[in-house]
């Protein structure tokens, strides 16, 4: 058995496998299927300081080799996760992550706040790229300067690990994690989903309601390994890659491009046990090379 | 309900008449509890268009013969991957997925069961679970045409069976809800899967009369588990999952303005 812990800034993380947030409910809702507490860490809903009920019906298109969503970060606010749902989860024996949401820079900052009070949870990761939400969200991942003064206002009030999640959807995702950088993030995730829209041309409509959604599965992992490569060169801090992972070999990709852990999202909808399968086969990768640990192959793709 | 993820066996593959399979599913070990009105998560391989798993209904389960049926009408590519299994073939399924159908109370002796196109899936096994429980339900199936009536004989063996076509080519001509029967009898509770027009119309007919109503939706899914939140109905108390909220919902839960 290789060694497969990782560190994300102070976290430590027994294999390098995440559920990405909004993809892996709160957990339970698979804990039939896998021992929940074998994945290095689980990152949960998208929460906001408020009750959200997200956007209308039809929410989900199906893509070739991946799919449209435009949930719009539905959740009952932190308030409800803290009395209702961290009791039933705090206790397990892993890494439980919170993604932040928000539409103001003091909605972000209060409802860091309220999870930094919360033993149980080492770290938040902060969505400033939610592409299905009117205001706020993915607006403040799109410009260095907006990216810049909401993480600082977060770092001020968090002092846990802060991850911060990037927006593919920009011109230079490496000038954004710099910013984020330098405004105090300990790292950032990359890759949340791509915009794009999906058309019933019978109906001569679109098939969501909010006509955009964000696309996510199989076919966006070329741009996330591209961009996960391109931000692990630019930046110190350590970073996590996701975006179209479906099995070991696309996670050990990610890796090599310069990601110290990565995420699984939309995979866990055709496979509720492939966050564990993919651990495993991480570990196969690194036997049948000859690594001792999984951080010796951590960015050390062979470009000359 | 405990939830499992299975490699079942083909056991037959029978095509039907019009656009429909029947499919029958067996394994080594006894399959797992399931109840009237929750589905599967089945994974198509060999499909490039098919990404996401299909929900599939839970259409009848044999106990003697330890065989899971589906009833499947072919649409797209992913139906017609599952028309192409042969027997002995593997199908990866997650299961059982959603709530259920709830049984009547004790007051509610006549049961309508409504089922339009292959909205009929769900129903034979309701039936079969009624009958067991000593009811006599009242099936009621709407279809296009003859050739869209799928196992008739089967829900003979249940209870009563009436039929409407639109083209007048089998039963009474028209929809399920210009059927006679619904002069002639009264029902206490009435159970319902089709397409949303005919359900919606079911609803409308149970509400003017004071029915209860139970509606089996069919909203796209991609977890099928409650993880996702896709696949949303709106209710009276907000959004709800039709995979794990549902897909069974009571019409005075819904905001169905009908
Ligand atoms: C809880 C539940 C139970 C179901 N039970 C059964 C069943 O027992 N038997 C059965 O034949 N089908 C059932 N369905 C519908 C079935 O899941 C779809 O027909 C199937 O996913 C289509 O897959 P496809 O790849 O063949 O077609 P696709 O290529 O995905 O779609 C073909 C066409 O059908 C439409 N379509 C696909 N899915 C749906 C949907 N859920 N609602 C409305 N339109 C849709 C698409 O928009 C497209 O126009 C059920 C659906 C749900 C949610
Ligand atoms: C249904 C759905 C809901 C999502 N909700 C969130 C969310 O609440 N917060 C967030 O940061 N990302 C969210 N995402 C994005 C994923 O976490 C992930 O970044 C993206 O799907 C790419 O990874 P994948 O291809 O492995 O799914 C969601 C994705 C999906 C498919
Ligand atoms: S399909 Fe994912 S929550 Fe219902």
């Amino acid at each position: 058995m290789a060694d497969l812990t990782t560190n994300i800034g102070k976290l430590v993380m027994k294999n390098p496998v995440m559920t990405a947030s909004g993809t892996f409910g709160y957990g339970e809702e698979f804990s039939d299927f896998i021992d929940i507490s074998k994945i290095g860490g689980i990152i949960v809903k998208g929460t906001t300081i408020k009750h959200r009920e997200g956007n209308p019906y039809p929410r989900m298109a199906e893509t070739p080799s991946g799919m449209l969503n435009a949930v719009g970060l539905q959740n009952k606010g932190v308030d409800y996760f803290i009395e209702h749902i961290y009791p039933r989860i705090k206790d397990t024996d892993t890494n439980i992550l919170v993604n932040v949401s928000g539409s103001t820079v003091a909605d972000y900052v209060a409802t860091a706040e309220k999870i930094a009070a919360l033993d149980h949870i080492p770290a938040i990761e902060l969505n400033i790229s939610c592409p299905n939400v009117k205001e706020g969200g993915m607006a403040f991942g799109t410009s260095c300067a907006s990216a810049e003064s909401v993480v600082s206002a977060v770092r001020k009030a968090y002092g846990k690990t802060l991850i911060v999640k990037l927006s593919p959807n920009v011109t230079n995702i490496a000038e954004i994690a710099l910013a984020v950088e330098a405004a105090g993030a300990d790292s950032v995730s990359l890759i949340n989903t791509i915009m794009g829209m999906a058309i019933n041309a019978e109906k001569r409509r679109p098939v969501l309601s909010t006509v955009t959604g964000g696309l996510s599965g199989a076919c966006v992992k070329p741009i996330a390994l591209r961009m996960v490569w391109q931000v692990a060169k630019a930046v110190k801090i350590p970073v996590v890659g996701l975006g179209g992972i479906m099995n070991a070999t696309d996670a050990v990709e990610f890796l090599l491009a310069g990601a110290s852990a990565i995420e699984i999202g939309t995979a866990n909808f055709i496979d509720p046990t492939i966050t564990i399968k993919v651990a495993e086969g991480i570990n196969d990768y690194l036997e049948r090379h000859g690594f001792k640990s999984v951080k010796d192959i951590i960015g050390q793709l062979e470009t000359a | 309900m405990r939830k499992y993820l299975l490699d079942l066996t083909v056991s037959s593959n029978e095509k039907l008449s019009g656009n429909y399979i029947l499919m029958k599913l067996t394994s080594e070990e006894k399959l797992p509890e399931m109840l009237p009105g929750q589905f599967a998560e089945v994974r198509v391989d060999g499909s490039p268009s098919t990404f996401l798993r299909r929900p599939i209904s839970i259409h009848y389960v044999d106990r003697n013969t330890n065989e899971l049926w589906f009833l499947i009408q072919l649409v797209g590519d992913g139906t017609r991957k599952l028309a192409d299994l042969k027997k002995g073939d593997l199908l990866n399924v997650m299961l059982p997925l959603g709530n259920s159908f709830s049984m009547p109370t004790t007051e509610q002796k006549e049961l309508l069961l409504v089922g339009g196109g292959v909205g009929t899936a769900p129903m034979l096994m309701l039936g079969s679970v009624l009958k067991n429980l000593g009811f006599e339900p009242t099936f009621l199936l709407g279809a296009r045409s003859k050739k869209d009536l799928l196992q008739l004989d089967k829900f003979e063996a249940y209870g009563n069976v009436f039929v409407t076509t639109e083209d007048a080519t089998y039963g009474e001509k028209g929809f399920v809800t210009n059927h006679s029967i619904l002069k002639q009898k009264k029902f206490d509770k009435i159970y319902t899967c089709g397409p949303t027009p005919m359900m919606k119309a079911v609803a409308a007919y149970a509400s003017k009369n004071g029915i209860e109503c139970e509606v089996s939706l069919e909203n796209t899914m991609a977890c099928g588990i409650g993880a996702c939140l896709c696949c949303v109905t709106d209710t009276k108390e907000g959004h709800k999952c039709v995979c794990s909220d549902g897909p069974v919902f009571n019409i005075k839960d819904l905001k169905w303005q009908i």
